[in-house]
């Protein structure tokens, strides 16, 4: 598994990542009934997360102005969204473990991208399942949504949930940054990712004052499903946005993007190993 | 906390390798206990950072759970539950998500998986024992570190219920510690099967899928139709972890029906006690543990 005696091989950097992946999935396959209940598993984290959607719409016929197929697009965006970049990128969240435990230190000395290797080291295949339920889910929402589709309906529909997991990656990378500064920082991290999760299910309208504008717009959650539901739905913004905030989801995903790369070079430069 | 006085004598006798105990001595049990609950204390009130990033993210998942119940409650009730008294049920539940530690224990399988679990069979304290009594510590220190932020936090945004008959605190006290011993019995009992499959993942994996929604951390268990609520109160211990506390702190019920849920709250307690010290005596005739 030394991934520093691969790039001596034909296929030079892309072949030792490729070589990297193809370790992981077969590593990660081997006992197949403890992966076969891995992939059950991360599938029950999601479906609850519906579940619990439409047990609150058990009891209320509205929420902030929504019913609950129009809510069902934001859901659908949001888990596809942040169950692909939690399967691509969400492996980052043991930034701190290895920087704790120093294995941080063997990942750079190695001739490759420190980034990529993090993500490639442990890709949690299990978390497939979760992806492809994520992805139904938008797709049952969508369909059943009555949306009056036209072109432009239809290339938002495919942009949104992609723009959606650079999002959720960027925020995964840029989050995990905090370890370089501060090791201890636990569960920090989960208060925006899985907190943005749980803010862009439902309406922003559900959400009130300071804290909507820190989440909605501070952060840019809105344009993460919110703004690009209403745009699908063809509905007005009660919170006052133009109706083409919704396709201002790829753009505050670049945003994102450099965000996280600024932190990531940062944090990489201010790197001290915590070992002896 | 029946179940714990019960082993008073049993200091000791049912593990194989230690010395039968020739006195009953209640005070020394206690004493040690005690000990033991302070060494958990101490132990886990040494990752300060850690708690303070666990109390931000409790507080801001109280906003987050807060609006949509409250959202869902409109100006009326929901589920049995008025605005005050979900802003209760949310942000007391944050702080108790920490206390009775629903997710991320792992230590006992991770001793069976390295040996090291060997070290406690030697011990003249029976590992349940033992175990809960760091647990006990552990929680202490969690409701102060834990517990406190997001409850103190809460109340500055929303308009929270505080209760109105005096006996509902002593009982929501009682149930919260029963949450606690019933909770670490469940973990110990899901962390056991490594002693049979040498990994625990599968039995944490789905207890920790299980343990969140049946407790009543996402939504009010209330929110569920009659006959899935019985079902789940009186089949599972779920309800009893989370649920329980809060409904008796936020006085959903009146008072028999309080008395009554904290009542079955410790039915459950004894029930998986009672288990962790049969798995652990089956457990303790097979183990085997490698090296030299």
């Amino acid at each position: 598994m030394t991934a520093a005696d691969r790039p001596a091989r034909p296929g030079g950097t892309f072949g030792a990542y490729r070589a990297l992946l193809g370790a992981q999935a077969r590593a990660q396959t081997t006992y197949r009934a403890s992966f076969l209940l891995d992939l059950v598993g991360n599938v029950g984290a999601t479906v609850f997360d519906v579940v619990t959607v439409l047990v609150i719409y058990g009891v209320t016929r509205e929420l902030g102005g929504f019913t609950l197929r129009e809510t069902l697009v934001m859901v659908g965006l949001s888990s596809s969204a942040f169950a692909v970049a939690d399967l691509l990128v969400g492996n980052i969240e043991r930034l701190p473990t290895h920087v704790r435990t120093g294995l941080f230190d063997a990942v750079l000395l190695r001739p490759l991208g420190a980034l990529p290797q993090l993500l490639l080291m442990n890709l949690p295949l299990r978390k497939v399942s979760r992806g492809l339920f994520g992805v139904g889910v938008l797709v049952v929402a969508l369909t059943s949504a009555g949306i009056d589709w036209t072109p432009a309906r239809v290339a938002l529909a495919v942009v949104a949930p992609l723009a959606g997991v650079v999002f959720f990656g960027s925020l995964f990378v840029a989050t995990a940054t905090v370890s370089f500064w501060w090791v201890d920082s636990g569960e920090l991290a989960n208060s925006v990712t899985y907190g943005g999760r749980d803010f862009t299910t439902y309406p922003a309208t559900v959400f009130d004052g300071w804290f909507r504008a820190a989440f909605a717009y501070g952060l840019g959650f809105a344009f993460v499903s919110y703004q690009p539901a209403l745009a699908l739905l063809g509905r007005a913004d009660p919170l006052g946005l133009p109706s083409w905030a919704g396709w201002a989801a790829p753009g505050v995903a670049l945003v994102a993007v450099a965000v996280a790369a600024a932190a990531w070079r940062t944090g990489i430069r201010h790197y001290r190993s915590t070992g002896s | 906390m029946a179940g714990l006085r019960k082993e008073g004598n049993g200091v000791g006798s049912v593990t194989a390798t230690a010395a039968p105990s020739t006195s009953a001595n209640v005070t020394r049990w206690f004493r040690t206990f005690g000990a033991i609950s302070r060494a958990g204390f101490r132990r886990y009130s040494t990752y300060r950072q850690a708690a303070l990033a666990g109390a931000v993210t409790n507080t801001v998942f109280g906003f987050l759970h807060c609006a949509v119940l409250l959202a869902a409650a409109g100006s009326g009730t929901v589920g049995g539950y008025d605005r005050p008294r979900l802003a209760t049920f949310v942000w007391m539940g944050q702080g108790l998500l920490a206390v009775v530690l629903l997710w991320g224990w792992t230590d006992l399988a991770d001793r069976i998986r390295t040996g090291d679990v060997a070290a406690d069979l030697l011990r003249p304290v029976h590992p349940v024992t033992s175990y809960l009594a760091t647990d006990l510590g552990r929680a202490g220190y969690a409701a102060l570190a834990r517990l406190l932020p997001p409850v103190l936090v809460g109340p500055l945004f929303f308009d929270v219920y505080l209760p109105s008959r005096w006996p509902t605190v002593g009982l929501f006290v009682v149930s919260v510690v029963t949450a606690v011993v019933l909770c670490f019995g469940c973990r110990f009992l899901v962390n056991a099967a490594a002693y049979w499959w040498q990994d625990a993942r599968g039995p944490v994996l789905l207890w920790t899928l299980g343990s969140g929604v049946l407790a009543g951390l996402y939504f009010p268990l209330r929110f569920l139709p009659d006959w899935l609520q019985l079902v789940l109160w009186f089949g599972t211990p779920f309800p009893s972890l989370m649920q329980t506390p809060l409904d008796v702190l936020v006085e959903r019920d009146p008072p028999a029906v309080q008395v009554g849920l904290v009542a079955l709250q410790l039915g459950w307690a004894v029930l998986v006690l009672a288990a962790c010290r049969l798995v652990q005596r089956r457990a303790e005739r097979r183990l085997v543990v490698q090296g030299g």
